[in-house]
């Protein structure tokens, strides 16, 4: 681990610049360039050709659900359309890519020239993208021997179902004027981006299965200085958290490299889930893809009419449903912004689409839910119960069924895995009680304290309290504190 | 032209084959005249002639996103030197640092 400053003293000094590239796997059914079927795992190499396995011979064929993907994606992130372009030859030797070359793009992007909105509170940045560039993904290899890593492995192994799954690049060009607030619009840039995706529907936005990756750059220039520094590129960034984190790191580690007088080396740095990030394998000599255009496919042209009918049919972008639904849920900015923090939008919309009171779905996700996410350390998404659920849970309390502190217990034995809320309800008995074994709790608890029935019945109300918690206590919780009170009250009525 | 043996070593180091210095020395005035040959088209070719990468002047040749069978996991590995658990085993990539 490297020598830190602390993050004020390091941002007071310098202006960190920021360079974001985030590759996202399209869940188009097929592969990119064969009719291989797209999917995450399954039995090694058994979603594999002569084409993705780089045979002799084979020749690839362009997927037209992932153009139309790409071409989406590209018009979501204000991009201007090529009416023309080429995949280009990306040529390294590594074990992942069976043809020795990647399927890529170089000088000609199909998407160039966007820009994305970022808000971090309450104030918009706006983060300029270079290009989105279409190219296949690599194999997965798993390390054998040594500690797992590549380095002193004894030997690799090579699943090919991966290789050749479409993926989009979006490059942004380098961040300027975000000062300290770098690490947040990173993260909010991410978030943003994945919220796009998945809006458009062409990719499953999975951090944690790599669907969206990202490989976070930074630099440090003075302040007032016009000349960017030396920068750095984190790979390895699989979360929303890790992206903030891992950048904060770096402007501090970069930050006391400069303040004592060294010099930032460029290099690719790998983020350790411990919090640091530490220098990958330096490259002794410059890196050289002798990218050139592919001979095997013919130049990606799409007509003027085809953009403008998938610019037409382009889902209300994010911020624009965020607005609407503020104001359908009536929201203050605060509570939005408190479920912009926790991520915790789609999955309260999910919730109310299945048919929840807004500010009840609100109540779950960002209560016991955070609470629960928080404590397993897993995004909000991933917490184990889903928004129909969620839904389900909150139709059980409106029908009495359950009240909000049972709701509770339902909700952890759901996260546990024991079921659907109606099962954990059965499993673990957790009903409110009423009827006649309500009414049996509530006379013994009038016989069992007449000081506390004498004392309400001479006017001192607050002595009801005692009375209700022998109740509850009687029935394990498992009854509506509200009924029982009305009860008590009618019976010393 | 004029390729040096360094520019050829270089090559050679990208494309991972492995010459001894009389190879280099050999190869590098052969490989020069394919670049001539080479650099004569592009003294033929007039303002007129576009660049191309490929033989038609054809566009958007694509694919319908339709699943079709993929080989097994057997036929996958027929050619591999060596497998493992159904993957592919090759040697060690990187030494310990």
């Amino acid at each position: 681990m490297s020598e830190l400053v602390s993050y004020d003293e390091a941002v007071a000094a310098f202006e960190p610049v920021l360079g974001l590239e985030v590759h996202t796997e399209l869940n188009t059914k097929t592969k990119m360039f064969c009719g291989c079927q797209n999917s995450f795992g399954g039995e090694p190499n058994t979603h594999t050709c002569p084409v993705c396995l780089g045979l002799p011979g084979s020749l690839p064929s362009v997927n037209a659900k992932a153009i139309e993907s790409a071409i989406r994606i590209g018009l979501a992130l204000n991009c201007s359309i090529a009416s023309w372009c080429r995949f280009a030859r990306k040529n390294y030797f590594y074990p992942d890519m069976a043809k020795d070359y990647q399927i890529s793009q170089y000088d000609e992007p199909l998407c160039f020239d966007g820009y994305l909105d970022v808000e971090v509170d309450g104030e918009t940045y706006r983060v300029p993208i270079e290009r989105a560039h279409m190219e296949e993904d690599a194999g997965k290899l798993t390390h054998v021997g040594g500690s797992g890593r590549i380095q002193g492995a004894d030997y690799s192994l090579v699943d090919y179902n991966r290789a050749g799954t479409p993926l989009i690049e979006i490059v942004t060009k380098p961040v300027r004027g975000v000062g300290a607030k770098a690490p947040q619009v990173a993260k909010a840039y991410v978030a943003a981006l994945r919220d796009i995706l998945r809006s458009l529907g062409v990719s499953d936005v999975r951090m944690e299965q790599a669907s969206l990756r990202c490989d976070a750059n930074v630099s440090l220039m003075p302040w007032g200085s016009d000349e960017l520094g030396t920068r750095t590129e984190t790979k390895n960034v699989n979360s929303l958290r890790t992206v903030e984190a891992a950048l904060t790191y770096e402007i501090r580690r970069q930050g006391a490299v400069l303040l004592s007088g060294g010099k930032v080396k460029q290099e690719t740095r790998h983020w350790n889930e411990n919090g640091y990030t530490l220098p990958g394998r330096s490259k002794e000599e410059a890196e050289d893809y002798r990218y050139f255009p592919e001979p095997d496919l013919v130049p990606v042209a799409p007509s003027r009419e085809w953009v403008d009918q998938l610019r037409a049919s382009l889902p209300e972008p994010p911020a624009q449903r965020r607005a609407r639904l503020q104001g359908e849920w009536g929201l203050t900015d605060l509570e939005m912004r408190d479920i912009l923090g926790a991520d915790a939008l789609e999955l309260i919309a999910a919730t109310v689409e299945a048919g929840a009171a807004p500010q009840a779905a609100r109540k779950w996700w960002l209560g016991e839910l955070n609470r629960l996410a928080k404590e397993a350390d897993v995004e909000l998404d991933a917490v184990g119960m889903s928004p129909v659920q969620v839904a389900e849970l909150q139709a059980l309390v409106d029908a009495g069924t359950l009240t909000d502190k049972l709701a509770r217990q339902v909700i952890e034995g759901v996260v546990a895995g024991e079921g659907t809320p109606a099962e954990v309800v059965e499993k673990r008995g957790l009903k409110v009680v009423g009827g006649s074994a309500l009414d049996d709790a509530v006379a013994a608890a009038l016989e069992a304290n007449p000081s506390a029935v004498e004392s309400i019945k001479a006017g001192r109300q607050q002595a009801i309290g005692a009375l209700i918690g022998a109740v509850m206590k009687s029935m394990k919780g498992q009854a509506d504190a509200g009924q029982v009170r009305q009860l008590i009250m009618e019976k010393l009525g | 032209m004029a390729l040096s043996t360094d520019e050829v070593a270089r090559l050679a180091a990208l494309a991972r084959v492995d010459l001894s210095p009389e190879e280099l020395a050999k190869l590098a005035p052969q490989l020069d005249v394919i670049l001539d040959a080479v650099a004569r088209v592009s003294e033929i070719a007039g303002d007129d002639i576009k660049p191309s990468s490929h033989a038609f002047e054809i566009t958007n040749v694509f694919r319908p996103d339709e699943v079709r069978p993929s080989i097994s996991q057997e036929a996958a590995l027929s050619g591999a030197p060596a497998e493992e658990d159904g993957k592919f085993r090759v040697p060690r990539i990187l030494e310990e640092d």
